[in-house]
């Protein structure tokens, strides 16, 4: 704002006005308008810069899960002349519904297969990647390759991998003398299969998270324990390991949040199966399950009602979570 | 691990033997990795790259070859089959339209995150701490849940079909803001702004001569990181875009559903979705490495 002072003296004679803050109390009478305007400036900018996120969000976010557990009290269905009120019907269905459990137990399921094999590989590649290597940036490059890639592409890819009669995975089972495996057709299998593609997708992203924490470890530790004559194999586990638990935390919560939304691949892992999750939905996942119920069977009152439970088991483990983070940050030597 | 240090080792402890120095003090081996540790990084890499590969060769067949004698080199049909993806689905279409969604999604995004960011992490306002407060809270809630209401709300006003309904849930992100506020929090000195006050600077021009090319970097890690998540989004536009108008993933997905599937025409279009990523990831490989070790999140 470099608007010319309006009284009108002998340009540049006049020194300026001291500029001064929102907080400096002038007396009455000095109140020059452009002071007011500044004034202005200070005290609605800030609610102007974040308005943008809190409307939008209000609207994108915030509405539409609330407006979520509204539609799951009704009898909601797509295209229907009226929507009868059932109060919490939906639920009491929902939770006698053997479906709805299967698909839990596959989400967890397929969750934990996917979630301990990935940690423990990913601390193991971080520390490997935590040598003085040749190219560092390349290798670290490498192991992300899987996280850039388009998911739908490759679950497509390795729904071919997977094949029954023609994969190539059952060409190498059978070459080591095993029988051949029905990836699909077998719930245990099919869970592995669907865990498999969420690790080779995940485990090089974590694994740098991993190794920035390690890297974030001060050496003098390492020192101290070299002195006093610790293998390198017991500083990992004295040393690397207890530092890491915050960031290990931190890994596993998100991959919660985001294991138990697990959609794209049991959708497309079968190009047969569609939204069903195999034959008798052996590996349907609740978010699937969801997506059947609502945009298949149009039943958008029901879907509403599991869209909320799942949302509940979500803010219950981030919760839990954060319990446990902050007992660990308060009680850890760190 | 033992360490490696160019600082003077505790008095206690015995005189190591000289080691090289190196410019950059951040190895904890005490030498070069072996032959082990390239032997096992390689082999988890080429694991990695083996799915990207397999679906060119496939890609690069015909259905009968293929079966028939299950070749492990690529042959010379990719572009025959590449062809025939052209001819299934609306490829170029599908490309454009995901490069105008993700376009879109990460300029709004970007630069709206970067305004509330400086807003919470500079200024001093009513609230700022409760409504922060709100931002984090909201990092953890999966806002995929509410699409059934977003979908009937755009059933209803005849925006289904159309890339805004695709776009527009996407416009902001609570992980943009709180990443923007942390980065500007350190990157930005208070006295710096003070002094752009001083001298007369209305609050956006400080925002944009002194905040913003202070913050060109983080910006930059979350456009890349939100152009990707943009790009791989697939449940929302499955359910409110159709064949005729779809992104990327959904035309891949329409490619695949079939009651007999040709894989080569299948992987010779998840090979032609792949390339552009590819290609995006080898220019900003670097950036996204750099990002994800500063603490980025899953979205």
């Amino acid at each position: 704002m470099t608007t010319e002072l309006s009284v009108a003296r002998g340009r540049g004679s006049e020194p300026r006005p001291p500029r001064r803050d929102d907080n400096d109390d002038i007396g009455p009478g000095k109140l020059s308008w452009r002071y007011r305007l500044t004034n202005l400036d200070v005290k609605v900018s800030p609610y102007l810069y974040i308005a943008p996120f809190f409307v939008l969000f209000a609207a994108v976010g915030l509405f539409p899960l609330l407006y979520t557990a509204y539609i799951s009290l009704f009898e909601w269905e797509l295209g229907a002349d009226e929507q009868p009120f059932v109060g919490i019907d939906n639920y009491s269905t929902l939770l006698a519904d053997s479906q709805f459990w299967n698909a839990m137990v596959n989400t967890f399921s397929i969750f934990a297969i996917s979630t301990i094999p990935q940690v423990i590989i990913a601390v193991l590649l971080a520390a490997l990647l935590n040598t003085a290597l040749r190219g560092r940036t390349g290798w670290r490059m490498g192991v992300l390759l899987p996280y850039v890639a388009s998911l739908v592409a490759l679950t497509i890819i390795f729904g071919d991998l997977f094949g029954v009669q023609y994969g190539t995975i059952n060409n190498v089972v059978e070459f080591f003398g095993f029988d051949r495996i029905d990836w699909q057709a077998e719930r245990w299998w099919s869970h592995v299969a669907i865990a498999t593609m969420v690790n080779w997708r995940w485990t090089g992203y974590n694994a740098l998270i991993v190794l920035a924490a390690m890297q974030a470890i001060p050496r003098d530790v390492y020192e101290a324990a070299w002195v006093d004559g610790a293998s390198k194999a017991r500083q990992f586990f004295s040393i690397t390991l207890p530092m890491l638990r915050p960031t290990l935390i931190f890994v596993i919560v998100t991959s919660t949040i985001g294991g138990l939304q697990i959609f794209t691949e049991p959708l497309l892992f079968s190009p047969s199966a569609g939204a069903n999750g195999g034959a008798t939905n052996q590996y349907q996942t609740v978010v699937l399950y969801m997506y059947q119920a609502g945009f298949q069977s149009q039943d958008l009152g029901y879907a509403s009602a599991m869209a909320w439970v799942l949302f509940i088991v979500i803010i219950a483990i981030a919760g839990i979570n954060f319990l446990l983070t902050r007992r660990l940050a308060s009680s850890g030597e760190a | 691990m033992a360490t490696i240090t160019d600082r003077p080792a505790p008095s206690a402890a015995p005189p190591k033997p000289a080691k090289r120095r190196r410019s950059k003090a951040v190895s904890l081996s005490e030498r070069r990795p072996g032959f082990t540790v390239y032997g096992i990084l390689i082999a988890f890499i080429l694991g990695s790259a083996f799915p990207f590969y397999w679906s060119f060769l496939v890609a690069s067949h015909d259905d009968a070859t293929f079966t028939a004698e299950a070749p492990l080199l690529p042959g010379g049909n990719f572009f025959v089959n590449a062809g025939r993806v052209l001819d299934t689905i609306p490829f170029w279409k599908a490309l454009g339209n995901s490069v105008i969604v993700s376009g879109t999604v990460t300029v709004s995004v970007v630069v709206l995150s970067t305004l509330a960011g400086f807003a919470f992490a500079k200024l001093r306002f009513k609230g700022r701490g409760p409504l922060m407060v709100f931002v984090v809270a909201t990092l953890a809630v999966p806002t995929q849940l509410g699409i059934i209401p977003l979908y009937m709300v755009m059933a209803e006003y005849g925006w289904s079909g159309t890339l805004g309904a695709v776009i527009v849930p996407n416009l902001v992100t609570a992980f943009g803001v709180f990443w923007m506020r942390q980065y500007i929090a350190d990157a930005v000195p208070d006295e710096l702004i003070e002094a752009a006050r001083m001298d007369g600077c209305s609050m956006i021009r400080t925002f944009w001569h002194v905040c913003l090319p202070a913050v060109r970097p983080a910006a930059a890690m979350l456009g890349i990181f939100t152009f990707m998540m943009s790009w791989n989004d697939f449940l929302w536009p499955l359910i409110v875009l159709n064949a005729d108008n779809p992104t990327m993933q959904v035309a891949l997905e329409k490619l695949q559903s079939g009651y007999y599937v040709d894989k080569t025409l299948v992987l010779a279009g998840t090979t032609m979705a792949t390339v552009p990523i590819l290609i995006v990831f080898l220019v900003l490989g670097r950036q996204i490495v750099a990002g994800i070790m500063q603490g980025a999140v899953k979205g």
